[in-house]
């Protein structure tokens, strides 16, 4: 597969601060990314190396397998940054065309673009006169002028109300839908939990993890039991090695799987050693839970 | 090149203050005109300003670039802001992120001063041609295109004023700021000890230091004209004092105007390379 976007021990000090240490990924082509990490965890100034606006200490950083310079690649990129950037006394579609001249394409598509964040009756208006999720939305429509190869998004719903969240998530659903490649950087995890297919996590400027989101915890899920035969149960479990462990939470049971197990054969089983289930449920941890799990366990 | 200028074009055209200015600095050069129509009829004393020679060939070229260099300052607003605000608007970053690199963002701003150099000139040429046919005692035209060379000077005196402008802008980022530094700069560094070597050791000296100084080299450039003016000097013979002064356009007083924008325009890149947006 293609490579978009590829780091080397990408490292960044501010004085003594080092906010990037050591930071190596790929980006590949046509996958959704999410960069995850707490505030302050280095997820801006990473974006802010790749986008040419935030000069490297050391390490190195290729686009398209290094076959352009940076500020070429970033023609072929739509990023939208945490606050946008515009010229307060020109209107949107002045503001678009000035962003089509610097990006070397024709200015056909603006209205096109403004359509689909539907902000076409607002294109006379000027900039300044914006709410800020009106401000978001006139940036993913700059960022898609040139049909980019890959959208970058750094906290795009920071500070909207409800609506302009859900407006930013569904136009953020629509491009991934395209193919086209997404990077996704958020502190919010649901966020990306539901458009993400891989994640990059990272606490303190060092990378934790990075991979697929379903692969991120070496983990088979777990079970939520409830029966009136409670103690019964609890010693079956204590017995079983494919449980790794069982904890008690409020009424139920909750079990972790040690290795691959279905609802219908532990259900049957139960059932033929004499334990009735009135409540049996299978999930996996949410991207909430492994998270808080791998960066507790540097703590 | 036509690409970026064409991006600093959209930036400053559709910027209200920046058009009024521009408009301003331009209808200022036209109004040089008036100063023909400066008349005083005091009694016996008859004084109009365009009899009095200021329009004549060649020197209507030494006398209107001198005065239209003055207005300079008009331009100096719109250049500094236009940089300032790319700092407060944050729009240098997101300009970066579409894709212009450092090197072109630089090069459309300095092309535009370049540009608004070259127009101002050529105004000035016309205005001054326009003028002279009208007032000159002279008009054979090997007289009328002499002394050339002062458009020559005018132009370098922009372009490097203007860098000066751009890196002020840059270094400073608040465009209110900026303009303060540039006084204080010209007050502070240039004028008071201009003013303290020439009272301390001698003009000559001061004037020989003060040739290296961004303001002083650009100023050098076209000297002051009105001593130069016949009723002047034959005030001056009367009263017995030679103000005879060397009024030429040196070539070195050029250089000294193009290293200074040299030194502007690298000093600005290398702080665009510098700096974390």
């Amino acid at each position: 597969m293609e490579n978009i976007l590829t780091l080397n021990n990408l490292t960044k000090r501010f004085g003594p601060i080092t906010a990037v240490k050591d930071l190596s990924f790929t980006i590949k082509k046509g996958n959704v990314y999410g960069i995850l990490g707490p505030n302050g965890s280095g997820k801006s100034t990473t974006l802010g190396i790749v986008l040419n606006v935030v000069n490297k200490t050391s390490g190195d950083f290729t686009w398209f397998d290094g076959n352009t310079s940076t500020h070429d690649a970033l023609k072929k990129v739509g990023a939208i940054i945490e606050r946008p950037n515009f010229y307060p006394y020109m209107t949107a579609a002045q503001n678009l065309k000035l962003v089509c001249q610097i990006k070397g394409v024709a200015p056909d598509k603006i209205e096109e673009k403004l359509e689909v964040v539907g902000l076409l009756d607002r294109k006379d208006s000027k900039f300044r006169t914006f709410s800020l999720g009106m401000k978001q939305r006139l940036a993913i429509a700059s960022a898609l002028l040139n049909d980019p190869e890959i959208l970058i998004l750094d906290e795009p719903t920071n500070g909207l109300d409800p609506q302009g969240i859900h407006q930013i998530r569904q136009i953020i659903k629509k491009i991934a839908a395209q193919g086209t490649t997404i990077l996704l950087a958020s502190h919010l995890l649901d966020e990306v939990e539901k458009v993400c297919s891989h994640v990059v996590i990272i606490r303190k400027g060092i990378k934790l993890y990075s991979g697929p989101v379903d692969e991120m915890n070496a983990s088979y899920g777990f079970f939520e039991l409830k029966s009136n035969q409670n103690s019964a149960l609890k010693e079956w479990l204590s017995k079983q090695a494919r449980f790794k462990s069982f904890k008690e939470e409020e009424d139920k049971l909750i079990a972790f799987l040690a290795e691959e197990l279905d609802e219908e054969s532990l259900n049957k089983q139960l059932f033929n050693d004499g334990i009735i289930l009135t409540h049996l449920v299978k999930r996996k941890e949410s991207l909430e839970e492994q998270f808080l799990q791998l960066t507790n366990n540097l703590n | 090149m036509l690409r970026l200028l064409n991006i600093e074009f959209i930036k400053l055209w559709n910027n209200r203050s920046s058009k009024f200015l521009i408009f301003c600095y331009f209808g200022l050069l036209i109004s040089i005109a008036l100063f023909a129509s400066i008349k005083f009829n005091i009694g016996p004393i008859k004084f109009h300003l365009a009899d009095m020679g200021i329009f004549s060939f060649p020197y209507i070229w030494h006398f209107n670039t001198f005065v239209a260099a003055l207005f300079k300052l008009f331009l100096a607003i719109v250049i500094v802001s236009m940089v300032a605000n790319e700092y407060s608007n944050k729009t240098l970053k997101q300009n970066l992120i579409d894709g212009l690199s450092k090197k072109e963002f630089l090069a459309s701003k300095f092309l535009t001063v370049v540009v608004f150099s070259v127009i101002s000139t050529l105004f000035v040429f016309v205005v001054s041609l326009i003028l002279g046919l009208i007032f000159s005692d002279y008009n054979e035209i090997p007289i009328i295109f002499s002394d050339l060379e002062y458009l020559i000077a005018y132009l370098v005196k922009l372009i490097g004023f203007f860098s000066f402008c751009l890196f002020i802008g840059i270094l400073i980022k608040r465009s209110a700021f900026a303009l303060g530094f540039l006084f204080i700069w010209f007050l502070v560094v240039e004028i008071f000890p201009y003013l303290y070597v020439m009272s301390k050791y001698s003009k000559d000296l001061a004037d020989k230091i003060f040739a290296f100084f961004p303001f002083g080299s650009m100023w050098n450039l076209i000297d002051e004209p009105g001593s130069r003016l016949n009723a002047v000097q034959s005030l001056a013979n009367q009263v017995g004092e030679d103000i005879s002064y060397d009024y030429a356009v040196h070539w070195y007083e050029i250089v000294i105007v193009l290293v200074w924008t040299v030194i502007f325009v690298r000093l600005s890149y290398w702080l665009l390379k510098k700096r974390d947006l």
